[in-house]
């Protein structure tokens, strides 16, 4: 088994994913089960098809975390992290603590010595970021309270792995020789280290990465643009893992510092599918994992431990969402998107093995333990959804709603040249948020320097009208030049995002009529209305008094987008189209001369009447 | 319900997202059956009032209801543009006009000023009766039953839904009285509004509705 291909390797892995992820989905069971399942299927306790070399791969894909926290971050702008520092060090901090020294009670009950006790206790404090927040932002709860808050303790859990794997070596039994993993750095340099690479993410982020965004954006080459985003990840998590500290936590951190950029909805399609992909991969090889032998020998005592873990986690986390005022609904799926051991436990639990902080029978008990933790929070969201969050139905769901809407902008409009502008800035003086996208960097460039915030990306993409947000939106602006790129970019809005209302700039009446068949109803002709203007100037000066001549504009107006969608059904037969336009041509010009106020002679006479004749009855 | 009447509401109010009254009052009619709202600012935007549909929509009702805030003693703007257009000679009224003989019209106006406003002692000098006549003449020459209006005064004191229920549940009562004629018309005297003494007014219905 152990010189298989690395071809036969993905194919067996990519396989068990095709397959296993569609039927959970099917079923209602989320990705997360499927993958962990898949995972449990192609492992050594189901068919055999991968094995040891588990370890590994499970090691590489934990870098889907790293690119999770990056996403997050680009979605976070600084201001949105200030504003949630509350939740995340008072919630992430109670949380940490509480169930640390709950644990290391527990454990202590159960005979262990105090130092291994504490040290079991904050390694299984930690929650998986990974199930956690994949599970909320499937079920698009990802921006509810609950989510918020999960977020917000994830996070303090991420940066508290760093004075966690300072401290295990601290609660060793016996003195170990950690062979280089921490550094054994001067702590004052690496403090400045840290301090320095942080520094640097934050100034690189802001200065130095746009003209690089930019001058790769500008060879037009996708892939070119995805290599330097993976580049970008892949350097930072480096850096990090130089000084000592969480990779997760380096990306995240990059991703704030980027929330503001104009290639931020870009670098975010551009890295989803390969965080998709690993956190993939990261869950099969949980799967894999599971030690199901451990579990025959020891049934009672894995059970056991596995809801103590899941219970005591879930009472400190209830506990904490009342605390901070949480809805009941939130805080039950605050609680159960996070109780569960984390990935950090893996880590943590092999350091302190390493560390002689813990004897190797007992880590893997507990990782064991972890495992079918992370094995049931998709059951227990399940069983969230369906029995409990009824009960707490309706009222302040609604109201969550509307909150989702007002974060994200409800407008996407594509393009933003000298139509789309116009549109913008008429929604901007309304104080209603866009998000804009246009594909040339030059001019994003200039837009910017006008104060504009504007996102690189071409709106034909799927994964870039995804990152705009065109899931939350509700209307779409089509605004671009180019006529055929307008209509593809309709077509695919109205296929993955039927809820979104389209609006769409016509370049000429024949563009008008695709984009009519193809169901559109709100467009306009890019030059009718600046034209029709000109018709108005025009009859003016010809003596036609001002309120005449609009009238007139106006009517000509109606009778010609009338004419339009009615043309729109018909085109193709030059004969008939001839026809019915010399029709319509008649027929608006007999609406204008019968328009009006219709003043004549014997209308007036009608007011000029002396006596009663007997209309009225009252 | 086969005859009953059927109700044009001509709406007319340029800001009804600062509305108080006005707003709920609608929302409260919606729903009506034989009731079709007309929201004139909201189909027609730049006041390009389309005359042949206006016209049509008359004839397929029985009932006009103008409804509008009082605005400098009148009606907002876009009505009286509508009535200059829509209300054609050899339509409305004059040879031939007789479109909207028989049919029954009614105001129903929400105002600033108190009722002790709109009397020869008060501020408005006028009472409200006479200063809609415009719309009574309007009304008869074309023919129409004019009918004493519906009024809801000094609005500025009618901040909370609970004070302004009353009116819009007399309102939504109005119309459906109107629709399934069950409005006894001797119940009331002269100088009354429509609002007052609704239980009165309003015979037992033929068909149990209630709002
Ligand atoms: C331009 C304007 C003119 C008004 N004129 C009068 C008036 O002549 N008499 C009066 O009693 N109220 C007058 N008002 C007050 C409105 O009638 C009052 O605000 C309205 O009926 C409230 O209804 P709403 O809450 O639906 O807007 C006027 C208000 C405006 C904005």
């Amino acid at each position: 088994m152990h010189d298989e291909s690395l071809f036969l390797q993905a194919f067996i892995y990519l396989a068990a994913a095709v397959v296993a992820v569609p039927i959970s989905n099917r079923l209602g069971l989320g990705s997360v089960l499927g993958y962990l399942i898949a995972g449990v299927v192609i492992g050594p306790f189901g068919l055999r098809l991968v094995g040891q070399e588990g370890e590994d791969v499970m090691h590489f894909a934990e870098f889907g975390v790293v690119m999770l926290l990056f996403l997050v971050g680009l979605e976070l702008q600084p201001s949105r992290l200030w504003r949630l520092r509350l939740p995340i060090l008072g919630m992430g901090g109670l949380q940490v603590l509480a169930t640390a020294l709950l644990i290391a009670a527990l454990a202590m009950g159960l005979g262990l010595a105090w130092t291994m006790a504490l040290a079991v206790g904050l390694i299984l404090s930690m929650s998986s970021t990974a199930i956690g927040l994949q599970s909320l932002d499937e079920k698009g709860l990802a921006k509810t309270d609950a989510g918020q808050s999960a977020f917000s303790v994830l996070l303090f859990q991420d940066i508290a792995v760093i004075p966690i794997l300072a401290l295990l070596p601290l609660l060793a039994y016996e003195k170990a020789d950690l062979g280089g993993h921490g550094p054994a750095l001067n702590p004052w340099l690496q403090a400045v280290m840290v301090l320095g690479i942080v520094a640097g993410i934050i100034v690189g982020g802001r200065y130095l990465m746009r003209p690089v965004f930019r001058i790769v954006a500008a060879t037009r080459l996708r892939e070119v643009f995805t290599a330097m985003a993976l580049l970008l990840v892949i350097g930072i998590a480096l850096a990090m893992q130089q000084v000592g500290l969480s990779p997760a936590l380096g990306t995240f951190v990059a991703g704030v510092v980027l929330a503001d950029n104009e290639y931020r909805h870009e670098l975010e399609g551009d890295i989803a599918p390969f965080k998709g992909l690993l956190l993939g991969l990261f869950f099969l090889t949980v799967g894999a994992s599971i030690d199901f032998g451990l579990l025959i020998e020891r049934p009672w005592l894995i059970l056991g431990l596995v809801v103590a873990l899941v219970f005591t986690k879930l009472g400190v986390l209830v506990a904490l969402g009342r605390g901070f005022r949480l809805a009941w609904s939130q805080t039950l799926l605050f609680g159960f998107a996070l109780a569960q051991g984390g990935e950090f436990a893996f880590v943590l639990f092999s350091f302190a093995t390493k560390a002689k902080v813990l004897p190797e029978s007992l880590t893997a008990v507990l990782v064991a333990v972890v495992a079918f933790s992370m094995l049931l929070t998709p059951l227990l969201l399940i069983a969230n959804d369906r029995w409990l969050q009824p009960r707490f139905a309706s009222p302040d769901e609604e109201r969550e709603a509307d909150g989702i809407d007002t974060s994200d902008s409800p407008v996407i409009i594509a393009g933003f040249g000298r139509f789309g502008q116009v549109v913008g800035r008429l929604l901007l003086a309304h104080r209603c948020r866009i998000t804009v996208l246009d594909h040339s960097p030059a001019q994003i460039d200039l837009l910017r320097r006008f104060g504009w915030t504007v996102f690189y990306g071409d709106a034909g993409r799927l994964d870039l009208l995804q990152a705009a947000g065109a899931a939350q939106a509700r209307l779409l602006v089509v605004a671009i030049d180019d006529p055929d790129k307008a209509l593809e970019i309709v077509a695919l809005a109205q296929k993955h995002f039927p809820h979104l209302a389209i609006l769409a700039r016509a370049q000429d009446r024949r563009h008008a009529y695709a984009l009519i068949r193809h169901g559109v109803s709100l467009i306009r002709r890019e030059t009718f209305g600046s034209a029709l203007e000109m018709g108005i100037d025009a009859l003016r000066l010809l003596g036609v008094r001002a309120h005449r001549a609009h009238r007139i504009a106006q009517t000509f107006r109606q009778h010609d987008e009338a004419a339009l969608q009615e043309m729109a059904t018909i085109e193709g037969d030059d004969a008939l189209v001839i026809a019915r336009s010399r029709q319509l041509t008649h027929d608006l010009e007999q609406l204008l001369q019968a328009d009006g106020y219709s003043i004549s002679a014997d209308n007036d006479q009608a007011w000029d009447v002396v006596a009663r004749r007997g209309l009225s009855r009252g | 319900m086969d005859n009953a009447n059927r109700i044009l509401v001509l709406f007319a109010h340029p800001a009804l997202h600062k509305s108080w009254v006005n707003r709920r009052l609608i929302r409260a009619i919606g729903d009506l059956e034989h009731v079709t709202l007309h929201d004139l600012y909201e189909a027609y935007p730049s006041f390009h009032i389309d005359v042949k549909r206006e016209q049509a929509l008359l004839l397929a009702h029985d009932v006009i209801v103008f409804q509008h805030p009082f605005y400098w003693y009148s009606s907002p703007a876009i009505l009286k543009e509508w009535q200059d257009l829509v209300l054609e000679h050899g339509f409305a009224y004059g040879a031939g006009g007789t479109a909207l003989a028989g049919k029954k019209f009614l105001s129903a106006i929400t105002t600033g000023g108190q009722q002790q406003a709109y009397s020869r002692s008060g501020a408005n000098r006028f009472a409200i009766r006479e200063l809609l006549a415009p719309f009574e003449q309007t009304a008869r020459l074309c023919g129409m039953d004019w009918l004493p209006p519906f009024v809801i005064h000094g609005t500025h004191l009618l901040r909370e839904a609970g004070q302004i229920d009353p009116y819009v549940r007399s309102y939504r009562l109005l119309l459906m009285g109107l629709r399934d004629d069950t409005v006894r018309w001797d119940g009331l005297s002269e100088g009354e509004y429509l609002y007052h003494n609704l239980e009165r007014v309003l015979g037992p219905s033929p068909v149990t509705d209630h709002a």
